[in-house]
Parts: C-alpha cells; sequence; structure tokens
C-alpha cells in the first residue's frame, strides 16, 4: 500500500481552509451588511430619533438653501425624514397578500401532495416551481399590463358595491395602481414559495397516520382537517412567516403597481402607497442630489429597519419550520 | 343523514381546494402568456443585434451587461459557495454545520433592495468605484451565494457514507476522497442549483439599481467607474416612458429575460428530474 504522501496532507489542510472561508463567506457579507447599514443610518438615527418611526412627512427639505443643525447633524432647511407611510405600506400589502395567499396555497399544496400523481403530478409541480422562478420585474409587468387595469375597471367597483359599508372598503376606487394591487402580486409571488414547503411537509405526514384516518371512517377531507393538517401546523406557521418576510422585502414588482404615494397614508384598499423597499428604490436620483447626504443616511436607516423585520420574520419562520424529527404515530 | 352531510363536506373541501389550485394555474397562464404575447407582438430580431439608443432602438447593451454582471457574480458565487458547502457537508461538526446552514438561509432572507443599497454604501460611495460592473457583480454574488452553498452542501449529503468510507480505506485523505469520488453523484444536484442561481442573478433588478447604473453603450471591460445596462431596468424604467416605442423595447426585454429563464428551468428540471434540492428542504 502506498503511503499517504507529505504533499496530500499538505493539501488537505489547505483545501479545509479554503473550504473553511468559503463557509464563513455568508457569515461575514450578513454582518458587513448589518454593520455598514447600521454605521451609515447612525446621522438619521440622532436627526429625528423615534420620530422616524411616527412621523409621515418624508422631505429632503430645501436642498439649495441653508442648512439646519440638530443634534450636531446637519441637515438641508425642512428637511424630515418620516417613514410611517412605508412601514403602514409594507405592512398592509404584505397582509393583503398573506390573506390571499394562505388559502390558495394550502388548496394548492393539497392537491399537489394527495390529489396528482404520476407524470401529469411531475408537470404540475414543475409548473408551481416555475412560478417561483419568475423574476418580479416580470411579474411586475403583467400587474401593469393586466392586474391594475382589471381592478381600476372591475375586480375594486366589484368589491365596493359589495363591501363598500365596511370601512376601508368603500371610498374612491382610483387608478388601479394601489394597495390592492400591491398586495395582489406580492400574493402571486409568495404562493409558490409557501405552496412547495407546505407540500413537502404533507409529503412527509405518516402514511399510517393517514391511514388509520381512513380506516376509522374518516372522509378523505376529514383526514386532511384532523390528521394532516394539525400534523404540520407548526410548519406551515412557519412557511408563512417566510412567505411574509419575503412579502415585506419584495421592491420591483410592489414599485411597479403601487403608485408610489408618499407623505400620505393609504385612506381605503384602492389607495396608492409605498413600502419601504420601494421607496428605496424609488429614490435613487434624489438621495444623490442631497449635498449634506442627509437622503442617503435616511434612506439607510430605512434599509436598517427592513433589514431588522425582515431578520426577524425569517428568524421565527426558521425556527419554525426546522427539521425535526416526529414519531411515526402523532401524540395529541 | 349524517353520513350525507360528512360526504358533501369532503367534496366542498376538496372542491375549495381545486378552486385554489386552478386560481394558481390561470394565473400562471395569465401571466406567462400576457408577457410572452406582449413580448412577440414588439420583439423583433435587430433588437439582439443593436444598442438602445434613446427611448427606442435595442437591446444588445442591456443583454451583454446582464451577461456581464452575471458572469462576474458567478465568479465569486461560484467557489465560495461550493467551497462552503463541501465544508459545511464534509468537514464540519454538527452543530458547525447547522450554524452555516442557518446562516446562508438568513442571509437568503435578506431583502434585495438592502443588499443593492448596501452595496451603494460600500461599494459604489465608500470604495469609490462609482456605478459599476463589479459593484452590481458582488451585490448578485450576495443573492447567488446562499443559494450555491445550501444546493452543493444538500446534494453532497445525499451520498451515502458508504463511499466516503470506501475512499478512506484506500488511503485518500478527505480531500482527494471529496475531489476525487465524493462529489461525482452529487454533481447533477450542484449543477442544477448553480443553473438556477444563474436564473435567479438574470431576473435580479433591485440589488442592481443602486450599483451598476444604466448605460446605452455596450459594455466595456472596465470594471469599476462604467455604468452597465441590464435588462431587467429597461423592463422596469422603459414602461413608464409615454411613447410606444420605449414601451415595446419594455416588453421586449421582459419577453428576452422570461424566455432565458423559462429554458434554463425547464431544462434543469426536465433534465435532471424534479429536484428536492431545489425546494429549499434542509437534509435532515
Amino acid at each position: 500500500m502506498r503511503k499517504v504522501s507529505s504533499a496530500a496532507k499538505a493539501w488537505d489542510r489547505v483545501f479545509r481552509v479554503l473550504a473553511a472561508i468559503g463557509a464563513a463567506s455568508p457569515a461575514v457579507f450578513l454582518v458587513l451588511i448589518a454593520a455598514i447599514v447600521s454605521v451609515e443610518s447612525i446621522p438619521t438615527l440622532r436627526f429625528m430619533g423615534v420620530h422616524f418611526l411616527t412621523e409621515t412627512r418624508w422631505d429632503m427639505g430645501n436642498l439649495y438653501g441653508a442648512m439646519t443643525h440638530k443634534n450636531g447633524v446637519t441637515a438641508p432647511a425642512g428637511a424630515s425624514y418620516g417613514a410611517l407611510v412605508f412601514i403602514v405600506g409594507t405592512l398592509l400589502s404584505s397582509i393583503i397578500a398573506l390573506v390571499v395567499a394562505v388559502p390558495v396555497s394550502i388548496g394548492t399544496a393539497l392537491i399537489l401532495a394527495y390529489r396528482v400523481r404520476g407524470p401529469l403530478g411531475f408537470l404540475l409541480n414543475i409548473l408551481v416551481e416555475l412560478l417561483a422562478g419568475i423574476p418580479s420585474v416580470v411579474i411586475g409587468l403583467w400587474g401593469i399590463l393586466v392586474l391594475v387595469p382589471w381592478i381600476a375597471n372591475s375586480f375594486a367597483p366589484f368589491l365596493k358595491s359589495i363591501l363598500g359599508w365596511i370601512p376601508f372598503f368603500g371610498g374612491q376606487t382610483g387608478t388601479g395602481y394601489s394597495l390592492l394591487a400591491s398586495g395582489m402580486v406580492l400574493a402571486m409571488m409568495i404562493v409558490p414559495i409557501i405552496t412547495a414547503t407546505t407540500r413537502d411537509l404533507l409529503e412527509q405526514v405518516p402514511v399510517l397516520a393517514r391511514e388509520g384516518g381512513l380506516g376509522i371512517g374518516m372522509t378523505s377531507w376529514e383526514v386532511v382537517r384532523y390528521v394532516s393538517l394539525p400534523y404540520i401546523r407548526e410548519g406551515f406557521i412557519g412557511a408563512v412567516a417566510l412567505g411574509w418576510g419575503r412579502a415585506m422585502g419584495e421592491t420591483m414588482a410592489v414599485l411597479m403597481v403601487s403608485g408610489n404615494a408618499t407623505n400620505i397614508l393609504p385612506q381605503n384598499l384602492y389607495s396608492p402607497i409605498s413600502t419601504m423597499a420601494a421607496f428605496i428604490a424609488n429614490q435613487l436620483d434624489s438621495a444623490e442630489t442631497d449635498a449634506s447626504g442627509m437622503a442617503v443616511h435616511a434612506l439607510s436607516e430605512l434599509a436598517l429597519l427592513l433589514l431588522a423585520i425582515t431578520l426577524v420574520t425569517n428568524l421565527i419562520a426558521r425556527w419554525l419550520v426546522r427539521p425535526r424529527r416526529r414519531e411515526g404515530v402523532i401524540t395529541s | 343523514m349524517r353520513r350525507r352531510r360528512r360526504k358533501w363536506k369532503s367534496a366542498f373541501g376538496w372542491g375549495v381546494a381545486w378552486l385554489a389550485f386552478l386560481l394558481v394555474l390561470f394565473g400562471l397562464v395569465d401571466l406567462v402568456g400576457s408577457v410572452l404575447w406582449q413580448g412577440v407582438r414588439s420583439f423583433r430580431f435587430s433588437m439582439l443585434f443593436e444598442p438602445t439608443q434613446g427611448i427606442a432602438g435595442g437591446l444588445e447593451n442591456a443583454i451583454l451587461g446582464t451577461f456581464e454582471l452575471v458572469v462576474i457574480g458567478v465568479v465569486f458565487a461560484a467557489p465560495l459557495g461550493i467551497l462552503g458547502g463541501i465544508f459545511t457537508s464534509e468537514f464540519a461538526p454538527p452543530r458547525l454545520a447547522a450554524a452555516i446552514r442557518f446562516v446562508a438561509e438568513v442571509l437568503s432572507g435578506v431583502p434585495s433592495i438592502v443588499i443593492g443599497y448596501f452595496g451603494y454604501l460600500l461599494l459604489v460611495l465608500h470604495f469609490h468605484w462609482g456605478f459599476s460592473a463589479l459593484a452590481g457583480g458582488v451585490a448578485l454574488t450576495i443573492i447567488m451565494l446562499p443559494y450555491i452553498l445550501r444546493t452543493t452542501d444538500t446534494s453532497l449529503q445525499q451520498v451515502p457514507l458508504l463511499q466516503r468510507e470506501a475512499a478512506w480505506a484506500l488511503g485518500m485523505t478527505r480531500t482527494q476522497a471529496i475531489l476525487k469520488t465524493v462529489w461525482r453523484p452529487a454533481a447533477s444536484g450542484m449543477a442544477t442549483g448553480l443553473l438556477l442561481a444563474i436564473a435567479i442573478g438574470l431576473g435580479e433588478t433591485a440589488p442592481l439599481l443602486y450599483t451598476a447604473g444604466w448605460n446605452s453603450n455596450n459594455p466595456s471591460l472596465a470594471l469599476t467607474h462604467s455604468q452597465v445596462g441590464y435588462l431587467t431596468y429597461v423592463a422596469y424604467t422603459y414602461l413608464d416612458e409615454p411613447y410606444a416605442q420605449a414601451r415595446q423595447l419594455a416588453y421586449a426585454a421582459g419577453f428576452v429575460l422570461l424566455m432565458l429563464i423559462l429554458i434554463i428551468q425547464l431544462v434543469v428540471r426536465l433534465v435532471v428530474g424534479r429536484s428536492r434540492a431545489a425546494g429549499g428542504r434542509s437534509a435532515a
């Protein structure tokens, strides 16, 4: 037998170090992103304080006039960076997306997991996974081409005529570029995510437990309702949280259909809005014109807030969907 | 009576599920159909060979720019991701491996606009690279990296331990075992992950807005201080223009983009089969 040469041993050590560098890189990037975004938002933190969260007015001030000084920070006169409009827009649009996407995803996952199989099942699974891969700009394109006109011409008036007596559903139906359109576009983007995870979870429900349900005379729906769904509950909530995080961080599709409202809170479902992510993307040009650099710092704080919110939802989601060993039979 | 009611309830439940399923299928078909339809009507082959001029012209600069950005992204992301995946699967003790997977997943959950803005703050402003191919490429790297790492890790985890033990018994070091035998069964999974990561990179816009800028000339080979155009920018910006020509260009860009991504996705999934690695499920 040939002995392991020292060259091979040295290469083994080098390779391990290289691999470790690769493995450490996501952590490095994550820390770097958090650090840079935090450091850059310090001036706005000092300038606006807690009003960043409670103020609705986002105004870069008079960029060619005098500067004001406040808390040791220089900003254009009249500047105010209030993110409440965007926080509200982000939360509302993502919640609408969840309200639409969750039932649809459960239904689709049930069909994919239990009702179609063989080549047809393979094909349909591919189609749903395809939806997850469609770039958000293309979904935004579809939003402008199809969804927005449809909402403006038929869906919004229809909703108003049926549910108009509920405060948020009444009022002007607007142009279609709206909270509703943003929510539906987001739903389109998170349905495949929630569906894929839920389908995988449903396929993990032990066959014995499901057959046991059928054996005591349950209908197939009762098996789903009383065996499968309770079994996957935690993982499913995790999948929803994952989708929620994605919906809040999504930029392009929302940017294209939201109507880009600033300084005004949405009055009803059909009002234009803007989200944190979309607003950051939208402000590129104006941020560059601010000589004091405050606009850049303010957007940085917005990015920090968005990062924090999505990280928290992601952590909760990962904790809920973490793989765990389960006994073959469920214990109530 | 009771039995009939339960049967009806069952039928109703499944009916609702089918309805939801059909809704998703309808949405997908409507989306792909309407974008392709608009695209086909606006697309001309000459667009592939002429750069954008003002609000009209072609897409050559955007297509080349997209490829340049994705290539730069892959050049960084593929080695880091594959090496990282190898470390996670082969070298790391279980708790460290779990931690790396967790961090990678958290990174993949960071909104892409935040990554773009980070690139703007650090690379464009602080490093003075300006809007450039390199800044955009690094932003794409951060998007693709966790994805490549996870798929590499998952496909290596599916290789049976027996194969490693056989290699070690021949006197191979761990590295030799990985580079000579263990990677082979995992190769198709890794290739799938890489291709899907490229598809993701092709379709990204948000991380590039703040890093790559826009250029209506074909990309030069300069890595910094030279803005680059890309397809998703055309699809997003030119749609807002009031001119029919500009909108046609936007539709055509969306069309080219969608075709590229659909082709990659379909090829990958049909050739490799339904890849569980792509489902984002962690290896138990």
